[in-house]
């Protein structure tokens, strides 16, 4: 078969096998996707998948679409795995990161914004040190899709969306499951968005670390107004040995060295002795319990280098699974309503 | 300022300072108030001016001790001639204004360029307030006696604390003689740091810097104590927290001269606004997330703090409505939230907001019209007296305003330069009508 072939017999693909992925414009958190939608995500990202797994990734579905990778802070996989993502349904793409453009002259992200939606482009993926940094976009530009690729420590809408869809792949489902965040909560985005989808999903969520590295609001310590209920419901314990127990997810965050620093942490050796997930903690939790890890990774810190490379880490799929989910998300966005 | 005769008719007068509250009518001559109650026919000069108030509310015109009115330095926020006639347009006819300028009110060249200002450009009374220190630095006192003699009302390094315990120490200690008072931005900032907004769920799930209560808190302890320490006249700025009332509570109890002041919008949204729904019940955000006009030093706080701000002001513990009208340029307002400037311009809104708590039955009109009249003459001392009252032969500083009148907020109608509201296309309930300085009016709603 001669590579046009290929494309012509793929491109019935992708449209025809997508299961109805309700008009979506932005996807900047997991508030406004409900569990049906979710569901529906991670079945396209099935159909994407396949296409992955082909000799020849390439269906011409985004063909004449514009996507650009707005990316403020470094990234290495996510921006390669929405750029891949992009390709592969043909759209072009464009990578536009901080250092290499007029952000340098002190544009400001709104005029950086205008500018992009001025040149026709469809779908910009933003990634900003500074939460909301999205919403400002989604707010201001009436003619472009925008996809939030992490926000300062507020949310990483399509990390959260891979996670979910690498358990159900590996699990079956996610309704009841304990699921286990153990690390750096306050300051991880991926955690807030895993919460908050998890939840959704009808999971029971743990969260563990130390206290100075947990919202202390969801520790109920704070005093002031009562809690909504999907926060309510999260459990907050300080000992991972206690919280491990029974888990059937195990999710280490990356723990920024200058936590430590800050004061957040006596020293690191003392996180690693409290902290690390380790295969003697693992032990505890449901025998195949996934290990998960968003990356990067500090191995030897908050995961020991078995755990990491171990029978029960599902690390790698991840990051497979994360290209998939991203051209799920782009498909779906450059064919709604604009 | 003085002017011709005028009269107006048949309003609901509320002088709370002489507890008189009854339909009356004013008599005004010469600038001063001549008559309140009956006006005889062969009284009236001819030629008199006559607004009929019938079914309006006619007080002392509205003091606030603390606006940012921005001139000089920065003017393309606001200036001397915007923010006095927002300030009419919000029935105040004197504001204090902050000395966070540039250069800051630190010496009395500076008070003296703001007076002169004032005289050409103002529509209502400008009253400065000086520096505690110098260059509003924190590290030295400013000369402190010399911008009391050259009028500063108050002492303030408003925008920031006065951090260093010791230099409010000698702050408090050196000026307690001068009869004003320090009125300190109390923030802790090891425990503020970065924070933008309350801490708290919404902060969490906004991934959001928050600011503790305690930041706020430990700060008003520790200038009540200072103010024991040294006799001084501590005024506390804007507090937002539930803990800070019995803390105030217990100074005023100890005989302490200690007095404080809230926001409108301390009193009346909450941190829930910054979730893009307008308070209305949310547990995530909506697109209208990060609205960065809810955001303003010190925060908007929870529902319980509200409710604690609420009773302290209607039981009088808490002496005043002030505004913390914080003038802003859009650009700064069109960022993310972590880099968006703090501020709320408040003065046009300032009296609908408030109101909501009477017509909410929290108070009555009569305490309002205290909170917002004699309860700031109060902390700034007796020389406001005469500016808080309708006793005759005071100045006639005058609001006429409509408690029921409703409108929408728009921010493009705004006289100040400042359209940074989260209020935008709210409705509020209450209204001015009419201000009046000096027996001069100087602004009159075209619409009620």
């Amino acid at each position: 078969m001669s590579t046009s072939q290929a494309i012509e017999t793929a491109s019935l693909v992708v449209p025809t096998d997508s299961p109805h992925l309700p008009p979506r414009k932005h996807v900047l958190d997991l508030d406004d996707f409900s569990s049906e939608e979710i569901l529906a995500v991670i079945e396209s990202a099935k159909g994407m998948a396949e296409v992955l797994g082909r000799d020849i990734k390439k269906v011409p579905t985004l063909r004449g679409r514009v996507v650009v990778t707005l990316f403020y802070e470094s990234s290495t996989r996510t921006r390669i795995s929405f750029e891949e993502a992009g390709k592969v349904l043909s759209a072009d793409v464009i990578n536009m990161t901080a250092s290499a453009s007029s952000v340098e002259k002190g544009e400001s992200l709104l005029n950086t914004g205008l500018t992009l939606q001025a040149m026709g482009v469809d779908v910009i993926v933003v990634r900003h040190a500074y939460s909301g940094a999205p919403y400002l976009l989604a707010q201001q530009l009436d003619r472009v899709g925008i996809i939030n690729a992490g926000d300062g420590i507020h949310a990483h809408p399509t990390q959260a969306l891979l996670d979910l869809y690498t358990v159900q792949d590996k699990l079956g489902s996610i309704s009841g499951l304990k699921v286990v965040i153990v690390g750096d909560v306050l300051h991880s985005r991926v955690a807030r968005s895993n919460i908050w989808g998890f939840s959704k999903m009808g999971a029971k969520v743990v969260i563990c670390g130390p206290a100075t590295l947990l919202p202390l609001d969801l520790l109920h310590r704070n005093g002031g107004d009562a809690l909504p209920e999907e926060l309510a419901s999260i459990e907050v314990v300080t000992d991972l040995d206690l919280a491990i127990q029974d888990a059937d997810v195990v999710m280490a965050l990356r723990l920024q060295s200058e936590r430590q620093d800050a004061g957040f942490l006596p020293s690191l050796r003392e996180y690693i002795r409290r902290w690390q997930v380790t295969d003697e903690r693992l032990a505890k939790a449901k025998p195949g319990a996934l290990v998960m890890h968003p990356g990067p990774m500090n191995e030897g810190i908050e995961i020991s280098s078995s755990i990491a490379h171990g029978g029960n880490s599902v690390i790698e799929e991840q990051v497979t699974n994360g290209v998939a989910i991203r051209m799920a998300l782009l498909y779906q966005l450059c064919t709604g309503p604009k | 300022m003085a002017s011709g005769a005028l009269l107006i008719k048949n309003g609901r007068v509320i002088d709370p300072g002489r507890n008189f509250d009854q339909v009356a009518s004013v008599l005004v001559r010469d600038g001063r108030i001549s008559i309140v109650g009956e006006v005889p026919a062969d009284q009236i000069p001819q030629g008199c001016q006559v607004i009929d108030a019938t079914g309006l509310v006619v007080s002392p015109g509205f003091i606030d001790i603390h606006c940012h009115l921005r001139e000089p330095g920065f003017e393309y926020k606001e200036t001397i001639a915007t923010g006095t006639r927002a300030g009419a347009r919000g029935g105040f006819t004197s504001l204090c204004c902050m000395p966070n300028t540039e250069p800051p009110i630190d010496n009395a060249a500076v008070v003296d360029l703001i007076r002169r200002r004032s005289r050409e450009d103002a529509v209502v009374r400008v009253h400065p307030v000086g520096c505690v220190t110098k260059g509003r630095k924190g590290k030295a006192l400013a000369e402190m006696e010399e911008l009391a003699s050259a009028g500063v009302v108050a002492f303030s390094d408003d925008g920031d604390p006065v951090y260093d315990a010791n230099i409010m120490r000698l702050a408090l200690s050196y000026s307690a003689d001068l009869g004003i008072p320090i009125t300190n931005h109390c923030e802790e900032h090891a425990l503020s740091r970065n924070g933008v907004m309350a801490e708290g769920w919404i902060a969490t799930r906004l991934g959001l810097p928050g600011i503790p209560a305690a930041a706020e808190e430990a700060m008003i302890a520790r200038d009540i104590s200072l103010a024991e320490l040294t006799g001084g006249r501590l005024h506390l700025a804007h507090i937002t927290t539930s803990g800070a009332v019995p803390l105030l509570r217990q100074a005023k109890g100890k005989g302490l001269n200690v007095t404080a002041e809230v926001c409108p919008h301390h009193l009346t949204i909450t941190d829930k606004w910054v979730l893009g729904t307008r308070g209305i019940e949310s547990s995530g955000a909506s697109t209208n997330a990060y609205d960065t006009s809810t955001k303003v030093y010190p925060p908007l706080r929870g529902g319980s703090d509200v409710e604690a701000l609420i009773e302290g002001l209607a039981d009088g513990l808490i002496d005043c409505i002030a505004t913390d009208h914080a003038p802003h340029e859009p650009v700064s307002k069109q960022v993310t939230y972590n880099e968006a400037a703090f501020g709320i311009s408040v003065l046009e809104t300032a009296l609908g907001s408030s109101l909501q708590l009477v017509h909410a039955g929290r108070m009555t009109l009569n305490s309002l019209v205290d909170r917002m009249t004699v309860g700031p003459a109060r902390v700034l001392g007796p020389t406001f007296d005469e500016l808080a009252t309708l006793e005759p032969g005071t100045p006639a500083d005058i609001v006429v305003f409509d408690s029921d009148l409703e409108w929408e907020v728009d921010p493009s109608k705004f006289e100040s330069k400042g359209k940074n509201t989260p209020l935008r296309g709210t409705t509020l309930k209450g209204g001015v009508v009419t201000t009046i300085v000096e027996g001069k009016v100087v602004y009159t709603n075209a619409e009620s």
